[in-house]
């Protein structure tokens, strides 16, 4: 069996909770947790007699999202999607269908790869259920609550093409979307809070030429890593069925996090008819071309920009890094410092490898202190050592990075006192003196050792290897 | 059943509490004690409300003393369809389904007639969610017409038509989604208005077909139909199909009469109607006539089609509102093995046939494969009715057309046939569907003592115009008598 005379062909369906202040049809507020039922009223609950008002902020925020993944934002409706659930109030969910508000975008991941966008609209959030009983599932559960705080809260639907060929490229376009999604302010992206929710539409067929086959909706599936697994086990399943001899049926299945397997939930037959009609609670949404230019114009620089101009400032720094660096939203820091002529390779480092374990503080700190900091190490002023000690402390609570080194002491050794230090060492270990002068390099970083260890740290290291050297003659 | 004894008007009634001729307290003391004697027969109220009426009636009058003006109807009872929603007062769209549920807010029209005086008496009977034409799809029993005990008083609105027309109360709102105002009005002897779709707030109105429904006013005369039509209209921020124009109180041209007016009667309307019905129109040009109006016969072709496209229509949008009576959050509930098989139970239990059929009608008609068919054609007829009707006004300023083919019927003579039961919304459908305003005016009784109505219909936002031509028929009407 080959695996590899199959293609993946994958399509997405991420559902993205906007950050508006109140839900899409009520006044009441739009915030994640709260003690159950307490952000609901009549309207979300969908009593008798209540009529949606639509929010113009959620369609402002959809618009944002259309423009930032290259949609054609048009004149839209809502439609009534009808199923029996007991945490969708009114039994039906209102949403977009015919006519949605965004169409026909893309959306480029950092690799180069294009992924379409058919289409991103806007629709209603339903209530949460907790299943009572031993397995916390729909089965074998003896009753059911539901918290109704998120029922209608504004979602975005963003339905890319089949475009996606494989599991990591899934992983891609999900962080690629959401880094885009977080980039406009439309939504936090927290998927460990739902506030990004992933379907995957998963088929394979034979070569990359071939009509597609029969595809499996897979649900449940709450981190970039269970999207991973997910899609990856579903094309293994399609592939042993088709290798048997077997045909897929199409149906839509669940992710378990515990198995790391997809179980059915129901099949095409099965499937329910949603019995789509237009609202007639809600005239259609039709954004005048100057609210639409708005949008456009407002629109915040997008990850891919801000990727350019880092790689614009800082040619030789690896694609992953700056990845990294704008996921992390130190891009602007970082270009801040070069600007004020720090040294790109130094900023980065240190905004990789120690701003970035608290980006909150670090986004923080002044760019000026920050920028003096790079160059003292850079001159060597500081060993790495005792840069990133002072960053820990400016990261603290910010404040001069030349106070804080002095506070530390790193400042105050003089060349006669570490010429000094040095020189003690070097007669008390002859032999290892000899060897670094016959050119073993590995020996000096016993005397930098020493030296950090008898100055307490105070010492240059670079300072250190410079006064090895002068005393080789 | 004698209505001999003239209850006052609304406008008499707040002019009188004005003055101090009497007070809202002995107001609504008459009131309830009118409902008190006549109701056991007609039953027209499925609750009657009267510690609160008589609580908010010594507001009113502490007002009074106080020289603060209550409002327009100051002091008025009124009677409340009850499938509009009055906070902590069961709301039962006269269906067990909902088990008495008791709103936790007020409809916008309970908030609006609060602030304009007026004083809620009751809730009114009528078939269960909206859907029916005699008030005897009530799952709480039906009402009788008070003009003869033994007919229907039309429906679906038929406990408030009767409310007034009996004179327990001198208005009552309803609700007309296919005629269900026009219809019981005329049924009953009285003036039953649907405003233009969009004047009146629907927020907390209960659904039937939300793209039909409008509440309107049953009154004794044009005049305090008026007087209710400015309290309730207006934009509301909480109904996004609330026309967001500013609304002039409807009055100022009211009494100005018909000289002038382009008049035309609609001819496919006369097909098929009781003979008596035939002479009222006849009698009514004539009136009409000599009032300098010219009148003229007019087709509008595809109100033809209007009663299968309604039946397509509202179905379908009802199917979907009606879906939230789940048992999950409110009202009725009856258990089962999982929350399926509970709302089975709960929706098997709870709704009555009538209901469950325009359910099922309309469940069907939005269905993959069937939609385009049915659904998607009866939107494509309603946009030919818009348009026959804008053709028609190019021509004339109102039209005018019996409001039923038939008086009142009989009690159970139509209830085990639907289709014929359907059919004595002929002439009122067609408004809905093009969102216009039409009034059913009383023009006379048949042999048999019961009522005619006649019904004025004009262009979206002429509701002026149908209360204008209205207001010269009952003076036409009352000169006859006279």
């Amino acid at each position: 069996m080959s695996e590899e005379k199959y293609e993946p062909v994958i399509g997405l369906e991420v559902h993205c909770e906007l950050k508006t202040a109140t839900k899409l049809w009520c006044a009441c507020p739009n915030e994640f947790g709260g003690e159950p039922n307490t952000h609901i009223c009549p309207i979300c609950l969908g009593l008798p007699g209540t009529l949606p008002v639509l929010n113009r902020n959620a369609v402002e925020y959809a618009m944002w999202i259309g423009a930032a993944l290259n949609c054609e934002i048009k004149p839209s409706k809502f439609h009534r999607k009808n199923y029996f659930y007991p945490d969708m109030p009114k039994d039906f969910q209102i949403s977009q269908y015919d006519e949605p508000i965004n169409v026909q975008g893309y959306l480029d991941l950092p690799t180069g790869i294009r992924i379409r966008i058919e289409r991103a609209h806007i629709e209603e959030d339903t209530g949460k259920s907790s299943h009572l009983g031993k397995s916390g599932r729909i089965h074998a559960s003896y009753g059911a609550l539901v918290d109704y705080n998120r029922a209608g809260v504004p979602l975005v639907e963003i339905v890319s093409a089949p475009d996606i060929r494989s599991s990591e490229q899934a992983k891609d376009y999900v962080s690629e979307l959401r880094a885009v999604l977080v980039a406009t302010g439309a939504t936090d992206g927290r998927m460990e809070e739902g506030s990004l929710r992933v379907d995957a539409n998963v088929s394979v067929r034979k070569g990359p030429n071939a009509p597609f086959g029969t595809r499996c909706e897979i649900k449940n599936v709450n981190s970039l890593r269970s999207l991973v697994r997910a899609i990856e086990y579903e094309i293994k399943r399609q592939i042993e069925i088709l290798e048997d001899g077997g045909r897929i049926v199409q149906q839509t299945r669940h992710f378990n996090e515990d198995t790391l397997s997809t179980v059915a939930l129901r099949s095409k037959e099965e499937a329910q008819d949603y019995r789509y009609f237009p609202e007639p609670d809600l005239p259609p949404v039709s954004p005048l071309d100057t609210w639409i230019n708005k949008v456009k114009q407002e629109l915040p620089p997008l990850p891919s920009q801000r990727r350019a101009k880092v790689k614009e400032t800082f040619g030789t720094a690896e694609d992953s890094q700056i990845i990294t660096l704008v996921e992390q939203d130190l891009d602007g820091l970082f270009l801040d410092v070069v600007s004020r002529g720090a040294d790109c390779e130094i900023a980065l480092r240190r905004l990789l490898n120690e701003a970035a374990s608290q980006i909150e503080a670090a986004k923080k700190l002044d760019a000026q202190d920050f920028a003096e900091l790079i160059g003292m190490e850079k001159s060597g002023k500081l060993s790495a050592t005792q840069c990133k000690a002072v960053l820990a402390n400016m990261l603290e609570g910010g404040g001069s990075p030349m106070q804080i080194a002095a506070s530390l002491g790193f400042e105050g050794m003089n060349s006669n006192e570490l010429e000094e230090v040095i020189t003690q060492i070097i007669n008390d270990n002859p032999d290892a003196f000899e060897r670094f002068k016959a050119g073993d390099e590995k020996v000096s970083q016993f005397f930098v050792g020493q030296v950090m260890k008898a100055t307490k740290g105070k010492a240059n290291g670079k300072a250190v290897i410079e006064f090895l050297e002068a005393k080789k003659s | 059943m004698k209505l001999s004894d003239k209850p006052l008007s609304a406008k008499e009634i707040a002019a009188g509490i004005k003055n101090k001729t009497f007070s809202a307290t002995e107001i609504v003391r008459n009131s309830l004690s009118r409902i008190d004697k006549l109701d056991g027969d007609i039953h027209a109220f499925l609750a009657v409300t009267g510690d609160q009426a008589l609580l908010r009636a010594k507001e009113i009058d502490e007002m009074v003393s106080k020289g603060e003006d209550p409002g327009i109807l100051a002091g008025v009872p009124i009677g409340i369809k009850d499938n509009i929603c009055t906070r902590k007062v069961a709301t039962t769209c006269g269906s067990k389904i909902l088990n008495e549920w008791k709103p936790p807010y007020d409809a916008t029209v309970i908030e609006k007639l609060r602030s304009q005086g007026a004083i809620v008496v009751g809730k009114t009977n009528m078939d269960e969610f909206a859907m029916g034409s005699s008030t005897e799809h009530s799952a709480f029993g039906p009402t009788r017409n008070p003009h003869n005990i033994n007919c229907v008083p039309g429906g679906s609105s038929g406990g408030s038509a009767a409310s007034v027309a009996s004179g327990m109360v001198p208005l009552a709102l309803g609700s007309d989604t296919g005629g269900s105002i026009r219809q019981p009005a005329a049924f009953c002897g009285v003036v039953g208005l649907k405003p233009t779709y969009g004047l009146v707030s629907r927020y907390g109105l209960v659904a039937f077909a939300s793209s039909l429904d409008q509440i309107g006013p049953f009154s004794r005369n044009v005049e305090d139909s008026v007087l209710l039509s400015n309290a309730i209209m207006g934009h509301d921020p909480l109904d996004s199909t609330s026309l967001d124009i500013e609304t002039p109180p409807i009055k100022i041209d009211i009494d100005k009469g018909v000289k002038g007016l382009r008049i035309g009667i609609i001819s496919e309307f006369l097909e098929g109607i009781s003979p008596e019905i035939s002479k009222a129109i006849e009698l009514a040009c004539k009136y009409l006539e000599e009032g300098g109006g010219q009148i003229e016969s007019c087709s509008v072709p595809s109100v033809r089609q209007s009663l299968s496209a309604y039946y397509l229509i509202a179905p379908a949008e009802a199917s979907s509102n009606l879906a939230r009576f789940d048992g999950v959050r409110f009202g009725m509930r009856v258990d089962g093995k999982n929350a399926e098989e509970m709302m089975v139970n709960t929706r098997t239990a709870g709704f009555g046939n009538e209901v469950k059929r325009r359910i099922m009608l309309g469940t069907y008609a939005l269905s993959a494969g069937y939609y385009d068919a049915y659904y998607g054609s009866a939107q494509k007829l309603r946009t030919l009715v818009i348009r026959d009707f804008k053709s028609a006004y190019q021509k004339f300023d109102v039209l005018l057309s019996p409001t039923t083919p038939t008086t009142a019927f009989e009690i159970g003579a139509k209830v085990d046939d639907p289709l014929t039961m359907y059919l004595s919304d002929v002439c009122t459908i067609p408004t809905n569907l093009a969102g216009h305003p039409a009034i059913s005016v009383p023009f006379g009784h048949d042999s048999k003592g019961l009522p005619i109505g006649l019904q004025v219909l004009a262009p979206a936002l002429k509701d002026n115009l149908t209360l204008r031509v209205a207001k010269y028929l009952e003076s036409a009407v009352e000169k006859a008598n006279v």
